[in-house]
């Protein structure tokens, strides 16, 4: 089995994103012009220079048409991607196969998703035919079931874990506060997340992202045409994706506890990008802090800390703003809502502002001038048992 | 068993009805009785409402109950508790019901389905009446080969009515057959069809209307005192040879004052002041009341009141001493759960409750239901026949991804589990409100991620102990969605 990668074959050479907010006004079209016509700006390029697209929505439109007829793209190619949570993500590894394959030179990535339109709270999957078996459970009761196992098997008592999923939600909202794209820009207590209305389980209202409508986008070419378009491009360096067999759900050995999927999905990305020690060499991470339970999981299967200590470390402060290997600087999940086909690329937004030097002065991480050159995006779809997971790792310089 | 008529004068035919032959025992080889989890103590109702209620408590069937689950739940108690070397299993079903969940098609299959019986094994409905469904048992016991006889209801009634607070949910269950494994022989029964408004109701309505009582309990004393001298004569039997006396009627007062004028030695206990009057269900529930407590050779009268009136007599066997429910009626008496007048009348849909504000959950395929069917209605799995690997729902390829269709079923209903971690869900959709969810992994292996019923949500904890019941998940469009949770393991 193999799996090569394309480590530093293929550069990001512009990005937009909109803002990520319960965007009454704004329909689907208008968020995807708006993220392109700034990735356009960014890259120095016109819409025709573009090759071919790939559009990530997960369930706000169907087929290419969509992107095609919003930007009114004159036959173009326009491949629609939709792989749960992680369509955004996807869009962007098979836009930079095909460009890597030589089959175009330029190409664009849209995510899109207008959440907001259903009239409904949260994120609602549409309805495939079934035979009516299959449980009907919120994401946040499936992520919920982590914390009561994660503090039996690690001996955390419930008032730590409370601590330690407190701590995750005031450091990503804090974040959020210094970010204008984010969607939540308030700094909360942990007296507030602590007495907020529970949703499942032990999860309160402050331990759930938000849900809003947004559009993120980026421009790729090939590593060795990047200087073409900027003097700053952003190389891909690993892009891993796995898809669980849903083994979780129905093997009794799965104790909620981790993420098998995004354990291996780590170990290809590492190898892919050369990585030897993730919590040495990673200088920040945007992973998918769908829940707070979720964050702290992701430290472990992602080896920024051993077994049952990464509740220690983010104590300890390791992934705030201003620690060792900053996680979610620009806010998250948790700050900005998770419009599904946008999240991927929004998380590869604030790597590529970081890694460019381009992140406002109240965010900008200091794991970069510290030596460390590689930040990481993580993004997951599913639930625990079940689950897709995708990694990048993007460096500013070639190796 | 037809017999015909002796004359061709009024009345045609019916009369009383015998044993089928007098070497061949027939009779009743197992039963179960269910009653739902939930009670309803009728001192809330006029304390919510200022009318109705009462004293005592009736069961309530759960938001996910109808009379097809509990059928399902009675018929498995009736054959866990048949003697496999004596019974080899039904060879036909006939359910009776007064509130069937559909129309136009049958309610049987479900049952049916959910205890895997074989395809060449009829399912048929009986209703929709009481007297009707109650038929059932009369077919049973006068029938022939091995019969499984399900007999279910939920009593509806206005917010305050007398039927909503005397009414109650149930099921009860029967096989019948031959030889050594009965428990209780069949020995005669008798009639009296009378045609009178007692209760009606136009079909799609929630509740029935009533006549004057008093008038009902005249008409349904003659009738039963009748139909008793007729039962007894076809039986062989005197009055004072009767040991135990069991009667269903629409009311506790019309029982009472039949029962009395009997004279039999004692009357069975009708249930009616802890579990209500629970119409089609009631003749079984208080025959297998009456079967609970008897002992080897005691003569049981069960007595029917409903559009006339129904006498059946049966001699407790031998194999009676031996014999034991899989879940006694005094048990399920003693664990019932009290539920709160406003919850039950949501339940019943007397009152719409703010639903949380996701979407509803769309209707199940017919055509995926059928092809899944052993796993939707018969929680049937697969076994992987190298590894043992248990996969629910059933997979054709292994764990490993290696090999293909080398699976055995693997039958999980009646298999208990242990919560291995668990949650409560309070944004889902439900039609009742917040979710309790656990991760079961099963006796002797295979896991499933599994809604909780009858179930609090401060009652689940690690470790628990849940096995599993047939309950409708939700309707839509109106199909019904019949599938299986999980509850804890009580008493």
């Amino acid at each position: 089995m193999a799996s090569h990668g394309i480590r530093d074959r293929v550069a990001i050479v512009g990005m937009g994103c909109t803002p990520f907010i319960e965007n009454w006004g704004k329909g689907l079209d208008d968020l995807m012009i708006d993220a392109a016509n700034d990735a356009y700006a960014s890259a120095g390029v016109s819409k025709d220079d573009i090759d071919a697209y790939w559009f990530g929505t997960a369930q706000s439109a169907m087929s290419g048409i969509p992107l095609a007829r919003a930007l009114q793209l004159q036959n173009k190619p326009v491949t629609r991607v939709e792989n749960y949570c992680a369509t955004g993500s996807e869009a962007l590894r098979q836009a930079a196969y095909a460009v890597a394959s030589g089959a175009y030179d330029l190409v664009m990535v849209v995510g899109a998703e207008k959440v907001k339109d259903t009239g409904y709270q949260g994120l609602n999957a549409f309805p495939i035919a079934n035979d009516g078996t299959a449980r009907t459970l919120t994401a946040a009761a499936m992520f919920s079931m982590i914390v009561p196992a994660y503090g039996h098997k690690f001996g955390v008592d419930d008032d730590t874990m409370r601590s330690v999923l407190t701590h995750i939600a005031a450091k990503n909202h804090y974040n959020g506060a210094r970010n204008s794209r984010a969607q939540f820009r308030k700094e909360i207590s942990a007296e507030q997340i602590e007495k907020a209305p529970k949703m499942a389980g032990t999860l309160g209202v402050f331990d759930c992202a938000g849900v809003a409508d947004g559009s993120a986008a980026a421009i790729v070419c090939r590593a060795e045409d990047a200087h073409k378009y900027t003097d700053k491009p952003i190389y891909v360096k690993a892009l891993s994706f796995v898809a669980g067999n849903g083994s979780g759900l129905i093997d009794p050995a799965y104790d909620y506890t981790t993420f098998p999927e995004i354990a291996a999905c780590a170990v290809d990305a590492y190898a892919q990008a050369g990585v030897t020690n993730a919590r040495e060499q990673v200088a920040m991470a945007e992973v998918h802090d769908c829940f707070t339970p979720t964050e702290l999981v992701l430290m472990e299967d992602l080896q920024f800390s051993e077994r049952g200590t990464a509740w220690q470390d983010v104590l300890d402060g390791l992934f705030d703003l201003g620690g060792e290997l900053p996680v979610n600087p620009d806010g998250g999940l948790k700050s900005f809502g998770h419009p599904v086909g946008a999240s991927g690329l929004r998380m590869m937004f604030e790597a590529f502002l970081q890694l460019r030097g381009e992140a406002p002065e109240e965010r900008t991480i200091s794991s970069l001038a510290a030596g460390r050159k590689l930040a990481l995006t993580h993004n997951l779809g599913g639930y625990p048992g079940e689950m897709v997971s995708f990694i990048s790792l993007l460096g500013a310089e070639l190796d | 068993m037809h017999r015909p008529a002796a004359h061709w004068g009024r009345p045609i035919g019916g009369g009383p009805v015998g044993p089928v032959s007098l070497t061949a025992m027939r009779g009743i080889t197992s039963w179960g009785a269910y009653l739902p989890y939930r009670r309803l103590d009728r001192s809330q109702i006029s304390a919510f409402i200022g009318q109705g209620g009462g004293r005592g408590t009736r069961t309530v069937a759960s938001f996910d109950e109808d009379t097809t689950t509990m059928g399902v739940e009675a018929a498995r108690l009736a054959l866990r508790a048949s003697d496999p070397s004596k019974e080899t299993g039904p060879d036909s079903l006939i359910f009776g019901t007064a509130l069937p969940s559909y129309a136009d098609r049958s309610n049987a299959t479900a049952i049916h389905a959910a205890l895997r019986l074989a395809p060449g094994v009829p399912a048929f409905d009986m209703g929709s009446s009481v007297g009707s469904a109650t038929a059932a048992l009369r077919l049973g016991l006068t029938g022939g080969g091995s019969q499984l006889v399900v007999l279910s209801d939920m009593r509806t009634g206005l917010a305050g009515s007398a039927d909503e607070a005397a009414g109650g949910d149930a099921a009860a269950a029967f096989l019948f057959g031959e030889g050594d494994a009965v428990v209780a022989e069949y020995l005669g029964s008798a009639g009296f069809t009378e045609e009178f408004l007692d209760r009606w109701r136009t079909p799609g309505e929630i509740r029935s209307k009533v006549w004057d009582d008093k008038f009902s309990e005249v008409t349904y004393v003659k009738a039963g005192r009748a139909a008793y001298a007729s039962a007894l004569a076809a039986a062989g039997l005197e009055a004072s040879q009767v040991d135990l006396v069991a009667v269903a009627a629409p009311t506790a007062r019309i029982g009472s004052a039949l029962a009395g004028k009997l004279g039999g030695t004692k009357v069975v206990d009708d249930l009616t002041a802890t579990v209500g009057a629970t119409g089609a269900a009631q003749p079984g529930l208080v025959l297998a009341n009456a079967l609970e407590q008897a002992e080897p050779g005691q003569v049981i009268a069960l007595v029917v009141c409903a559009d006339g009136a129904e006498v059946m007599f049966l001699r407790a066997t031998g194999a009676i001493a031996t014999f034991s429910p899989a879940r006694s009626i005094q048990t399920q008496l003693a664990s019932g759960a009290a539920l709160a007048y406003g919850r039950f009348l949501s339940w019943r849909g007397m009152i719409n409750i703010d639903p949380p504000r996701r979407p509803e959950p769309a209707r199940p395929s017919g055509t995926a239901a059928a092809r899944s069917g052993d796993w939707k209605f018969g929680f049937v799995g697969s076994r992987d026949t190298t590894d043992g690997m248990v996969f629910m729902p059933p997979s054709r390829v292994s764990f490993d991804g290696t090999r293909t269709d080398e699976m055995e079923p693997a039958p999980m209903a009646d298999v208990v589990g242990t919560i291995a971690t668990f949650t409560v869900d309070r944004l889902a959709y439900s039609p009742s409100p917040p979710i309790v969810f656990a991760v079961v992994d099963f006796d002797g292996g295979g896991r499933l991620p599994i809604e909780l019923t009858d179930t609090d949500a401060d009652e689940v904890a690690i470790g628990g102990r849940v096995e599993m019941t047939f309950r409708r998940l939700f309707t839509a469009d109106g199909i019904h969605n019949y599938f299986w949770k999980g509850k804890l393991i009580r008493g």
